[in-house]
Formats: C-alpha cells, structure tokens, sequence
C-alpha cells in the first residue's frame, strides 16, 4: 500500500497553479500596437503578402510576393493608372513613338535621385536593361526585352557588344529604344518588375554587374527609386518600407510605413486579420469558404475582383485517346462550367469559354465552347466510343491542393455521368507534377494560366509550336501562321483580329478545356483607401492611405 | 566516462555520413528541379543557372564538392533565397526555434511531470484516471487541431493573446510554446507514472518508510530521482523533436524558425537548404542523445558501470 501524503499532493498541485498562473498572466487585452486608430493615425499599412521573397532584386525574381514589395521600392520608364491601367509617365516624364512603332525615345525626368541622393540618368536605365539580359545573370524574364534590336543575341550570347543592342542614352535625359518589330504593348512591359531601373554604383560594390544573389538588396545596402525604401527586412516574418524623401513624387506619397508579413497559411492569415493583426491580403488567394461568410457578414471588408488568368485543364494530344480532336471537344462540352463555380470553387469565379481571360481593352474571344452533354455524348460516339465503350482507363493529373481535388472529383463524376467514361485521380506534390506535367506522363492535366500583362499575346503566345509552356503536345501550322503574323502587325484592330482567328482554332480544336477565369479575393480593411479593382490585380501603395472616414 | 564520451562522438561520424549521403541520394531522385516553375524557363537561361550552382556536373562530382565544402563548414548558398547563405537562413530561424523548443519543453515538463507524480502517488484512483486520460488526450490531439483550438478561444472569442507572431508582443509565445508543449506532457506524464510507481514499489522505499521519513521527503528525495529516469532519458530526443517538428507550430502562429524552412526548402527543391537543415538537425538529435545518454549515465551507477567497463 502506498501511503499518500498530503504535503505531496499540494506540492504537485502548486505546481500545476504556477503554471496556470503563467499562462493566464499571458492573457491580456490585445497589445496597443494593433490598435486600428493608433495605426490609422501613424499610417501604417500591414499586409500579408503570402510567402518570404526569395530576393528583392527586380532582375531575379520571378513571384508575385516580392513584385509587390519591388512596387513600392523600384519604379520603371512607365508606371500604370491604377483604375484605368493605362500608361502613365514615372522615370520618363513623356515619349514619342514613331509611326511604325519600332522607335521610341523617352525624355527622363530631369532632377530625380536614387533614395541615396544620387543622381538617375538615362544612362542608368541603359545600365539596368544591359543587366536584365547578361546572359550569366540568367534573368527569367530577359524575354521582356526580346522584341529590342539585337537584345536577344546579347541574352543568348550570340553578341557580346551592347552597343548593337536598340537601346541608346542620346543624353542625361533621353533614352532612345529601337525594336526589330512593332509591340504594341511594349509600354506596359516598361512597368514590369523586369525593367525596372537599379543603381549600378550599389550592385557593383557587392560583385559585378551579372552577380546573382549579392548583398546588394539588404536593407543596409539597398538604394532605390520608388515610392518607398526598405527600412527592414526579417526573413520569414516581415519586411518594412518606409516613405522614400528622394523620390520625384514623394509628396503624393501618403503612408508612412507598409510591413509586408510573409504569413503562407491562409487560415492564420484570415485569423489575422480578423483580430486586427493585417489590414489586408494581398495575393487575392483567402479561403474559399471565408468568401461567402465575409460576403454576407461584412460586405465592405471583402474585395473580389475578376483578372487576367485562367484555370483549365490540357490534353496530352501526343497519345490515344487525346489525339483525337472528337474526344478532347466530347471530354471539354461535358463540362458543367456553371456548376463548377456556382459550387466548387465559388468566389465569384466566372465560367471561362474560352482561353483568354475578360479585362483586355478591345478584345473579347468570339471563340466559345460551352456545355452541351447531348453533343458530347454524340462527339464521343463518333470517335468510336458510343455511350463510352471501349474507352480506355485516363486519368486526371493534379497537384496537391483543395480546390483542384475539388475540381477533379467533380469532373470525373460529370463525365462519368455524361460519357459514361471511367477517369482515376492522380494527386502529386507540386514539382512532382510540373515534372509529370512536362515530360507528357498524363491523360489530362489541371493547370492555370496569369497574363503578365493586358494583351491577348501573353494568352495565345504559349501554343504556339515549341513553346516550352505548350505541355499538350498540340500544333498547328495555321495557328503559329496566325500569332506570328498579329506579333508583327502594328494596327491594333488588325492584330486582335489575328488573335481573334488563331482563338478560334484553338477552342475548335480543344488541346485545352477552359474551366473558369480566375478572380481576386481579397480582405481590406474599409479604412485602407486608394486600392482600386483591375484585372491585373496591379495594386501600388503609392496612392494608397488609411483613414476611419 | 570522456572514453564514452569520445566513443559516442566517433559513432556520431559515420552516422552523419550516412544521413548526408542518402539526403543527397534521394534529393537528386526527386522529380523535378529547383528551376521549375509554372511558367517555363528558357533552356538558355536554366543551362546557366544550372551552371551558376554546380547542377551541370555529374552528380558524384557535386556529391564530392558538396562536401568539401562543408568540411570547411561552408553549406552553400540556397537555390531558392538567392541572396542569402543556408548558414544564415539557419543562424536567423535558430533562436525563433530554440526559444520555442526550450518554452515548450519547460511547459511540458511542468505539466507532465506533475500530473504524473499525482497520478503515481495515488494510482487508480480518480485523481490517476483524471491525469492519465487528459495525456492521453495530449497524445491523441494533433497539433493542427490543438492550435487552431486554443487560437479560436484565447485568441479570436476572448481576446486574450495573439493568434500568430513571435517577438512582436510580451505574449506571443503563449499559444505556440503551450501547443507544442503538451503533446509531449502527455509523454512526459505517463513515463512520470510508470518510473514513479516502479520505484515506490522497491525495497529501499518500505525501508525508508519503516524508518519513519516523511512521505513527502521519502517521494522528493529518494524515489524522484530513480523514477525519473525514463524522463531523462526521453528528454534529449523529445527536444530535439521539439525542435525538429515544429514545422506545423512555425506555420500556424508564423514563426520565423528553422522547421518551416525545412519543409519548405524540400517543397521548393532548394538542395542546398535541405542538406543544410538536415544535416542540422541529424547533428541535434545526436548531441541531444548523447546529453541524455550522459546524464542518464550519471543518474543511475548501472549505465556508470557498463560505461566504466
């Protein structure tokens, strides 16, 4: 028998009241420093920006969470209205075009300074565009510049000279740009991440001009030009600008400070918010099911915004039974699109007929594929497989997420039901499935699609043949005629009627199946103002305040 | 003792050896590569950035460079954080996590020890069955949910403490250390248990009771030694799995550690990062095996003994 004392006992239970005690000393009201007033008063944005950039060198990145961040620090030759998302002058105060629209000279702002002081000339976005194609920088989006005379050859390599390459400071003030074709978008790629300008003295004191990943973006180091500099940056927690004195329109600025978290789970992200922690989100990506429950709860602290992408799936048309145009027409018209987004992924997404997404001034897709079961089942009968006989087993390829689970079930459940064809999910870890994905091991593959910028060529360009983003395998000599021919048209009704036919061919021809367009949900705060809708989601904070008006 | 000390360390070697080979063996088997992405990159461009970080020679080459380098302690730079070091991304999660680690620990044993001494000195009765099911209950409750839980009351309806952040508030290591910490509780407690009640049940215990000690000086002084023992024991890989699987706890209350960079430099296909945290975290659980080897050792003279011989 044991005896059981009872000093023991109440030793034990001490013990146990200690740490009650320390736990609840925890437990105190909400800090003062999330205080939506005290905030409001110090103009303080805090946003979530989703994941730690991987740099913030505007020539290496490549990912949405650190465009964001360079938006504020950097500013390129143009920048964009945000409500209209035309071109507007930033580092060059105007331009002209030639008539051809293969020459352009842009006059610099006189008077402009790094955040350091120093002076920026046009000589320093000749500095920055010769960095961005350096073939050992290795930049993803050197291509911004290929349609520049002779910028591809210098990024390949094949020229070593930039003297030869279109791009020309005439003086302090002016900067010449010859392109080998006319671009009709080319200013829009101005106020790309890619082009913007960087401080050649600062880069080059931490390594040469093609240095990848040199100390030159810490924020000890870091000297910009945009509206903000860069006051702190903690990795994985949160990255800090402030507003930059020296930039030319620093009196339009109205935020003192923007901390970007780097917060991936959306479940903490919206706990955030609620609690006051974030004033709001940022890649457009809140949960799912929070849209409705935001919608109906507080209207005003939600934004849904249609934009530039797509979510569809791609046949492997190298293989039976995808090889055939009769299957791939028969597989996308028993798609239930409505269905779809009124009930699996919801968020206001819009059902997508066809390829390019809605938001491009002056081009709406005539071509549309929409769903009808009765010719589905016919299509599929003319192929050879009346009523589903004799199909062989396929199966849907997706990377491991929620909505794109979703998405498959349902699919494979309608064409059950429609074709009456038998269709096994295959679920892999992301790089595991862009792999799967690229090397053609799949029947049929989820995928999405965001334009870089507001043209149909940021859409259509991926089909043509050998482009290495086309994973269906699918070519078309009329259709690459087609896209050829619209990027070297300077009449931009002309041009977008090109567009308009090669569209045409690929819906007709089905090597993908439109699913929905892709929508913008975001959390703001309705005391954060100046954030306007676009289908770029192109959010600058340069404008941006808060107020509890 | 120093020879067993030192024997440990030379087995610790071959060990890492292994660890380090067989990462890099499955690192280069997984499909798909650092530079994969949605959007293609031209194979101008990936030839050099393969070139840039070693990827275009053959892999023995890049096995032996690898550890070249690291024998002169240098990990690489990372594939994904171009401007940062895998040292350095290490060197700033460090103290995120080792705070985390050394909080949850101290509330776990807190907890685990004490409702496990309550539970020994009165077994099978209500007070045991109360203690032994709420570990149980610490055991079976995953942390995603155990998280997520406490965040929605104390954080969300009550308003007490921040549901996320690490350094920015006096009390945002409450949720996160408490979360982390009882899982292992409920370890702690139950082995509390068993080493407590195996040691009252020995001779020296009814000796120290017929020769009048008090039962709680008989319980502190005599049997808490020896009944922790299993405690011990646990301690050293429970901390460095404390701080090795905090990767769900660094997400849900967004803390800057090294478990999150672990996760995601494997997601990432950032070989350099995932060597680095790995082997980082092999050299931790070694080190932490071998303290509560040494202590273990220490506290029961039979470990001493075999040592000796």
């Amino acid at each position: 028998m044991v005896f059981i004392p009872s000093t023991l006992s109440r030793v034990s239970a001490c013990s146990a009241i200690i740490l009650l005690v320390v736990l609840l000393a925890g437990c105190n009201k909400t800090e003062p420093e999330s205080n939506n007033k005290v905030i409001s008063h110090q103009q303080i944005l805090r946003v979530n920006n989703g994941l730690e950039p991987q740099d913030l060198d505007p020539h290496i990145t490549t990912g949405i969470p650190e465009y964001y961040i360079q938006l504020s620090l950097f500013e390129g030759l143009v920048s964009k209205n945000p409500q209209t998302l035309e071109p507007v002058p930033a580092v060059a105060e105007s331009w002209e075009i030639s008539d051809d629209q293969t020459h352009y000279v842009f006059h610099i702002r006189k008077n402009l300074h790094w955040s350091n002081g120093e002076a920026i000339t046009a000589r320093d976005v000749v500095y920055s565009w010769k960095r961005l194609l350096m073939p050992k920088l290795a930049s993803e989006y050197a291509y911004m510049l290929e349609a520049v005379v002779n910028a591809r050859a210098f990024n390949k390599g094949e020229i070593s000279d930039f003297t030869s390459v279109g791009i020309k400071a005439l003086d302090d003030n002016t900067l010449e740009v010859t392109l080998n074709k006319p671009v009709p978008y080319f200013l829009q790629l101005l106020d790309h991440q890619s082009t913007y300008i960087v401080p050649q003295n600062i880069i080059e004191s931490f390594g040469k001009i093609d240095d990848r990943g040199t100390a030159w973006t810490r924020p000890e180091n870091i000297v910009s030009n945009g509206p903000f500099r860069l006051k702190e940056w903690t990795p994985n927690k949160v990255i800090v600008v402030e507003r930059n004195p020296a930039y030319w329109d620093a009196a339009a600025v109205k935020l003192d400070e923007i901390h970007y978290y780097a917060v991936d789970n959306k479940q903490t992200e919206e706990r955030m918010y609620r609690t006051g922690q974030i004033d709001m989100t940022l890649d457009g990506q809140i949960l799912t099911d929070k849209i409705e429950v935001y919608q109906q709860q507080q209207p005003d602290h939600i934004h849904l915004t249609p934009f530039l992408g797509t979510y569809y799936y791609l046949f492997n048309t190298t293989r039976p039974p995808f090889d055939n145009v009769l299957v791939r027409r028969a597989f996308s018209m028993a798609i239930d699109r409505d269905s779809i987004t009124k009930n699996v992924v919801k968020g206001g997404r819009k059902p997508a007929t066809a390829f390019t997404a809605p938001g491009i001034t002056g081009y709406t897709p005539r071509a549309n594929i929409h769903f009808d079961p009765v010719m589905a089942k016919q299509l599929l009968a003319e192929a050879g497989y009346p009523d589903g006989k004799g199909f062989p087993a396929i199966s849907i390829l997706y990377n491991t997420h929620n909505t794109h689970r979703n998405v498959a079930t349902t699919l494979q459940q309608m064409w059950k039901e429609i074709l009456n064809v038998n269709v096994t999910l295959i679920n892999q870890e992301w790089k595991v499935y862009l792999n799967s994905r690229e090397t053609g091991d799949y029947d049929i593959a989820r995928a999405g699609w965001l334009a870089d910028f507001a043209d149909p060529t940021s859409f259509l360009d991926m089909f043509e043949s050998g482009n290495g983003n086309n994973h269906t395998g699918w070519s078309n000599p009329e259709y690459d005629h087609l896209i050829t021919l619209a990027n070297q048209t300077a009449n931009q009704t002309e041009r977008f009627e090109l567009f308009q036919q090669a569209e045409q061919i690929l819906i007709d021809e089905s090597p993908v199946a439109p699913i929905y367009y892709e929508m913008s949900a975001n959390l703001v705060n309705p005391r954060v103002k100046g954030i306007y809708p676009n289908a770029l989601t192109y959010h600058p904070f340069k404008s941006v305040y808060l107020s509890d008006d | 003792m120093l020879k067993f000390i030192l024997f440990r360390i030379l087995q610790a070697i071959p060990v890492l050896l292994i660890v380090i080979t067989v990462t890099f063996a499955l690192v280069h088997a997984a499909p798909g590569g650092p530079f994969d992405s949605e959007k293609k990159v031209s194979p101008e461009i990936l030839k050099n950035l393969n070139e840039r970080y070693n990827l275009n020679a053959p892999v023995y080459e890049e096995y032996l460079d690898y550890l070249s380098s690291l024998l002169q302690g240098d990990l690489g730079p990372s594939f994904k954080y171009v401007n940062r070091s895998v040292t350095e991304m290490i060197l700033t999660g460090l103290p995120s996590t080792l705070e985390l680690g050394l909080y949850a620990i101290m509330i776990a044993l807190m907890i685990g020890i004490s409702a496990g001494l309550l539970a020994a000195v009165r077994p099978n009765t209500w007070i045991d069955y109360v203690c032994m099911s709420i570990s149980m209950l610490g055991i079976c409750l995953p942390s995603f949910l155990m998280g997520p839980l406490l965040v929605v009351v104390f954080g969300i309806w009550l308003e007490w403490l921040p549901v996320s952040g690490w350094g920015d508030s006096r009390w945002d290591w409450v949720l996160p250390s408490f979360t982390l910490g009882f899982a292992y509780a409920a370890y702690i407690a139950r082995l509390t248990r068993g080493g407590m009640l195996e040691i009252l049940s020995q001779d020296f215990i009814r000796t120290a009771r017929a020769k009048g000690l008090s039962e709680a000086r008989i319980v502190l002084k005599h049997a808490l030694k020896g009944g922790l023992l299993p405690v011990v024991t646990f301690l050293g890989p429970a901390f460095a799995g404390l701080l090795s699987g905090s990767f769900i706890i660094e997400t849900i209350f967004q803390i800057p550690g090294i478990g999150r960079l672990y996760v995601q430099a494997a997601f990432n296909r950032d070989y350099t990062m995932i060597m680095g945290t790995t082997i980082f975290f092999s050299v931790l659980i070694v080190v932490f095996n071998l303290l509560s080897d040494i202590i273990a050792a220490t506290l029961n003279p039979r470990i001493s003994y075999q040592a000796k011989q």
